[in-house]
């Protein structure tokens, strides 16, 4: 059964109000067009984990969207820092929940294996584990001694971009995994972007490179250029030059408007917003093709 | 060689690189890290092998990387796995020799925060927190720290304890049960710290032209002085020109101070 819908339709059925959301991807494959669409319709008071919020958090902060952050590094990656969520961390305006980066992804690992929580060795570090009561000790049964426990992450609704995806939400993703696969097991609505919507039959022509089977998707967008300015392994360069350039918009409230007015509210979807980035970008963010040797499954 | 000649940045990173042996297994950060590991790889440590946190294995960087998870990692790569995987089977299975580490502050038992100036809850200022670094600190076999030499940067106790050094000396973290060994050396611009058999930092040496009185200016402890006190080898052509002409040509990381 057909789960295609535009990217639109998608947000509108299953992020409500309120609901935690992961939109995945660290670095790699940020659904930048999903995030710009819970913008455009107007959510509120949601509860936005990632383990690198990098700016499509920072953009649905500066927005009005988030109530919580849940998070294990946020700075602007290569840059310097999230402006917007740090200014509203330190104002008190912005509630959150804090973990190294093995912890954000243990409470991913544990939500998606149906475990309650997954156990981490000492790091000897002592004063995160001081200030979030969520990480707590345990003893091990089998040795005495103590373990880490970190609880499982269960999201309302998962966002995970991928190179390709068939109509039933088998997606295939290549390149950095980051926790694409856990963040997808772990949410209770899956929504997939992807670069391309293939036949079955390409899927099938390469089944381990499936990361997340349709069985758990909910909705399939078709959403070319969604990771921008993030990137797509083998379709599209990370755009470092905005990464940069959002250090500076992001110094004034009045220059966060005027982009978001501009680039979010002003247009009505990622075509629109792809299109309006120029032939210059287009080119300079084009990326010259390295393909991998051709696997042999055998037909039996 | 007269310290006009490279920059804080450059000095920084080639000391960090000696450090390296050839065949070690590196988790890599961007920026000097990436580039000292690099310079080591093309120099005295061929067989270096780069692990990245973003998952990536045996990584061959052809340009630059921008970010921890820039695509000219994956490409050529031995290997990439996905984020559990790399903290759990890598780093926590102790797979890892080498980490490196940076962070707002770095106080007398090498511990590093890199969370919150002020208190956690209400932040005076508000830092991008561990991402990996709690990891790397705990179980790596061995850690380097490079930071530039500052009296703000090295407090005699740091705010928060975002990675674990020594804590209060070096029975304390072995206490914990921790892996890793813990820092090993921290390289600056003036010299380098090493701890001593308590795990308190102190100067073993110095870079051609420096002096003690800077690094005690410089430092927020009355940071003690080896008896042995080196010079460290002077920064050799070479180097400098792998690091401006080949690895950082546009000198995005090496330009700094």
């Amino acid at each position: 059964m057909s789960k295609v819908c535009s990217l639109s339709e998608a947000i509108t059925r299953y992020i409500h109000d309120g609901d935690s959301v992961f939109c995945a991807g660290f670095t790699h494959l940020i659904p930048f067009a999903a995030g710009h669409e819970i913008i455009r319709q107007g959510r509120r008071n949601l509860t936005l984990a990632r383990a690198t919020p990098d700016l499509i958090y920072d953009q649905m902060v500066a927005a009005g969207c988030a109530k919580k952050l849940i998070f294990s590094y946020i700075g602007n990656p290569g840059v310097g820092s999230l402006r917007i969520i740090r200014e509203e961390l330190e104002a008190g305006r912005l509630e959150w929940e804090e973990y190294s980066h093995f912890g954000m992804i243990s409470r991913l690992q544990a939500g998606a294996a149906g475990l309650p929580f997954m156990p981490m060795n000492q790091t000897a570090a002592p004063d995160l584990e001081k200030n979030n009561p969520n990480i707590r000790r345990v003893k091990d049964p089998y040795s005495g001694n103590e373990v880490t426990t970190i609880p499982a992450l269960n999201p309302d609704v998962g966002i995970i971009h991928v190179q390709r995806a068939d109509a039933n939400g088998n997606a295939q993703v290549w390149g950095i995994l980051g926790e694409q696969k856990e963040a997808a097991f772990a949410s209770r609505h899956v929504i997939i972007t992807a670069e391309e919507i293939v036949e079955e039959e390409v899927i099938r022509s390469d089944p381990n490179r499936t990361l997340i089977p349709g069985i758990i998707v909910n909705a399939v967008c078709h959403v070319p250029h969604c990771a921008h300015p993030s990137y797509t392994q083998g379709y599209y360069d990370r755009d470092n030059v905005f990464y940069l350039n959002w250090d500076k918009i992001s110094e004034d409230r009045v220059t966060v408007n005027a982009w978001l007015d501009e680039w979010v509210y002003g247009l009505k979807d990622a075509g629109e917003y792809w299109e309006k980035l120029g032939a210059e970008t287009h080119s300079r963010l084009a990326v010259k093709p390295r393909y991998a040797a051709p696997v042999n499954y055998g037909d039996y | 060689m007269s310290d006009s000649q490279y920059s804080a940045s450059e000095l920084m990173c080639i000391n960090a690189a000696r450090l390296l042996r050839d065949g070690d297994v590196v988790f890599v950060g961007v920026g000097l890290p990436n580039l000292a590991c690099n310079l080591a790889r093309r120099t005295h440590a061929p067989n270096l092998q780069l692990i990245y946190e973003a998952g990536v294995i045996g990584a061959r960087p052809a340009r630059l990387p921008l970010s921890i998870g820039d695509p000219t990692l994956v490409s050529g790569a031995v290997s990439v796995c996905g984020m559990f995987d790399i903290f759990s089977q890598y780093l926590q299975r102790g797979n890892i020799d080498v980490g490196f580490l940076g962070g707002a502050q770095i106080d007398r038992f090498g511990n590093i925060n890199a969370t919150v100036i002020g208190d956690y809850h209400h932040p005076k200022v508000r830092l991008p927190g561990s991402g990996g670094s709690q990891e790397i600190a705990g179980w790596a076999n061995r850690c380097y720290i490079i930071t530039p030499h500052q009296k703000r940067r090295f407090p005699e106790k740091v705010d928060f304890i975002t990675s674990a050094g020594f804590l209060n000396g070096r029975k304390e973290r072995l206490a914990t049960g921790a892996r890793g060994g813990g820092p090993l050396v921290v390289v600056t611009n003036l010299g380098m710290l090493e701890p001593d058999e308590n795990g308190e930092l102190i100067l073993t040496a110095l870079h051609p032209g420096c002096t003690v009185d800077q690094v005690l200016a410089n430092t927020g402890w009355a940071i003690r002085v080896a008896p042995e006190l080196r010079t460290t080898e002077p920064l050799l052509e070479s180097e400098l020109r792998l690091l401006r002409e080949e690895l950082d040509p546009d000198g995005i990381y090496l330009k700094g101070s």
